[in-house]
């Protein structure tokens, strides 16, 4: 399937189903024309309205010094529907900023090697950055 | 013979020890004295930075970002207000972007001042290079209180220009900073960079190839130290950088002697620069006629921007809806991003080489957890 391509300012988004994200990823990156070697910045939107969670990766090239542009994938907000592939294998960088975006709005990245809570503590059972999130001062006030 | 039995040893390495520069953790094992297992642990300073950002008004959010890497207010600031103004289409007047060049740049030189101090203080150097940093970090900071009213929390810019114009007398504070920092790189590597401490101890230590500095995102100084010549400032041209004449020193083998020498070289093309800026500073409005502190909206859609802050690329991804609040509010931290690789640089080294190596990256923990 052709991805839905954006252009808002200058910056080119990319939005590919779930399915073809890798193959994406590595045409990206291997491409000799585009060669997008540097994933800057890795995260997550919560679109409440939409009722999906959309994962958004920021690809520089460092090769040939041209960008940015986003890659967007959406994954339905339902928490054990909530996976999409990980790009740890293409991308190193996006070790730490996927368990990031598990661990504050519960995606699950198929294929990370360490897919573990990295700022919360593992004992923490929600994700704090939804939009529907309740955070523990709403149960003290129950008291 | 019976051989003697050993077994590996787990090692919490901090929350709270000096080390770590802030409330940092890596578990660590140990065969021996050579790590054979690292893992950060981070989050002891979560705030959830982002929530309280989507909360706030955009303008209301600039105070915060004083709060991530708080050697760096200055930065922060530029960053955020690069990516709303890039959102918002606001043209900034030519005299802010110069004011901003030489904040940035003097946050530039306080910052990998403190970081090589540090990291010689990490070495066994015990305070005395980190307190030659910090004497010269005083005179920067006085200057940004003078302009701002703040030492480290300067919440300086706005969106489409700064809040508060330089006059003269401010303008020769910075000159005679600008003027006094070779002195004081001279006597600093007088004193640091041939000894022979620090060169046993850092060099060959922590390399780290090109191709993973890459491929891990590595930016800033790090990543330059590894043979990449990336520099968002010459990338990007953000603000004037396109008028001012410096260089881009890079190193060669990546080493923790390379990333302590590529600050010594980026301080000395930083005074270039604030010699240039200080030069051509034209006259003219601070900040933009239509920029609105009151009711300011972004138009709908997302935005991401950069900028080459000391520790790396710092970015900001925004979404608006339109409103008077950002829908989501994303900082991409360099030093969060530089600690993925933290584990391969360590990996064989021993234990004492693991802090030296974590002090070369230079973190700022407000910055790492958010």
């Amino acid at each position: 399937m052709i991805p839905t391509v954006e252009q808002v300012r200058a910056m080119t988004s990319l939005l590919v189903e779930r399915e073809e994200l890798l193959a994406v990823a590595k045409f990206l990156k291997t491409d000799p024309q585009l060669q997008f070697d540097f994933c800057s910045c890795v995260t997550a939107v919560d679109y409440l309205k939409q009722d999906c969670i959309e994962v958004v990766y920021h690809l520089y090239s460092v090769a040939l010094k041209h960008g940015p542009i986003a890659l967007k994938v959406r994954a339905p907000r339902a928490l054990d529907q909530c996976r999409v592939p990980s790009l740890t294998p293409v991308w190193r960088g996006c070790e730490f900023q996927e368990r990031e975006a598990f661990d504050l709005y519960g995606v699950k990245f198929d294929g990370h090697p360490d897919l573990r809570r990295i700022l919360m503590w593992d004992e923490f059972v929600d994700h704090p950055m939804r939009k529907d999130y309740v955070p523990p001062s709403a149960m003290e006030a129950k008291k | 013979m019976s051989t003697i039995e050993t077994q590996m040893l787990e090692v919490s390495l901090g929350p709270q020890h000096p080390s770590t520069h802030g409330v940092f953790r890596m578990d660590v094992v140990l065969d021996g004295e050579y790590v054979v297992k690292l893992k950060p642990v981070m989050g002891y300073l979560h705030r959830n930075h982002e929530q309280i950002g989507e909360k706030m008004t955009w303008l209301g959010s600039m105070p915060y970002t004083d709060r991530l890497d708080y050697f760096c207010s200055m930065t922060n600031n530029w960053a955020y207000a690069l990516s709303v103004e890039k959102m918002a289409g606001i043209k900034v007047p030519e005299r802010a972007e110069y004011i901003r060049v030489i904040m940035a740049e003097l946050t530039r030189l306080l910052n990998h001042a403190c970081a090589v101090g540090f990291l010689l203080s990490d070495c066994g150097a015990w305070f005395t290079p980190v307190l030659y940093a910090l004497r010269e970090r005083e005179r920067i900071l006085d200057f940004f209180e003078t302009v701002s009213g703040a030492r480290m929390m300067c919440n300086y810019m706005r969106f489409g220009g700064v809040r508060v114009d330089l006059d003269e007398q401010s303008l020769a504070m910075a000159r005679a900073i600008v003027a006094r920092w070779p002195a004081f790189l001279d006597e600093f590597e007088k004193l640091m960079t041939e000894n022979e401490v620090l060169l046993a101890r850092t060099q060959r230590v922590g390399i780290l190839p090109r191709e993973l500095a890459i491929n891990a995102s590595v930016s800033g100084p790090v990543a330059r130290a590894s043979g990449v010549a990336y520099d968002i400032r010459k990338v990007d041209k953000y603000g004037v950088y396109d008028r001012f004449d410096f260089r881009v020193p890079v190193g060669e083998t990546g080493d923790t002697f390379d990333r302590f020498m590529i600050r010594i070289l980026e301080m000395r093309e930083s005074v270039k620069i604030l010699h240039q800026a200080l030069r051509d500073i034209p006259s003219g409005p601070c900040i933009a006629p239509e920029s609105k502190l009151r009711g300011f909206k972004v138009p709908a859609g997302d935005g991401y921007g950069r900028i080459e802050s000391p520790k790396g690329e710092l970015g900001f991804y925004l979404v608006s809806e339109g409103g008077a609040k950002p829908y989501r509010y994303h900082v991409r931290p360099p030093s969060f991003v530089n600690l993925t690789i933290l584990e391969d640089m360590c990996l064989g080294h021993k234990v004492a080489d693991a802090i030296i190596i974590l002090g070369s990256i230079d973190i700022v923990l407000g910055e790492v957890d958010r």
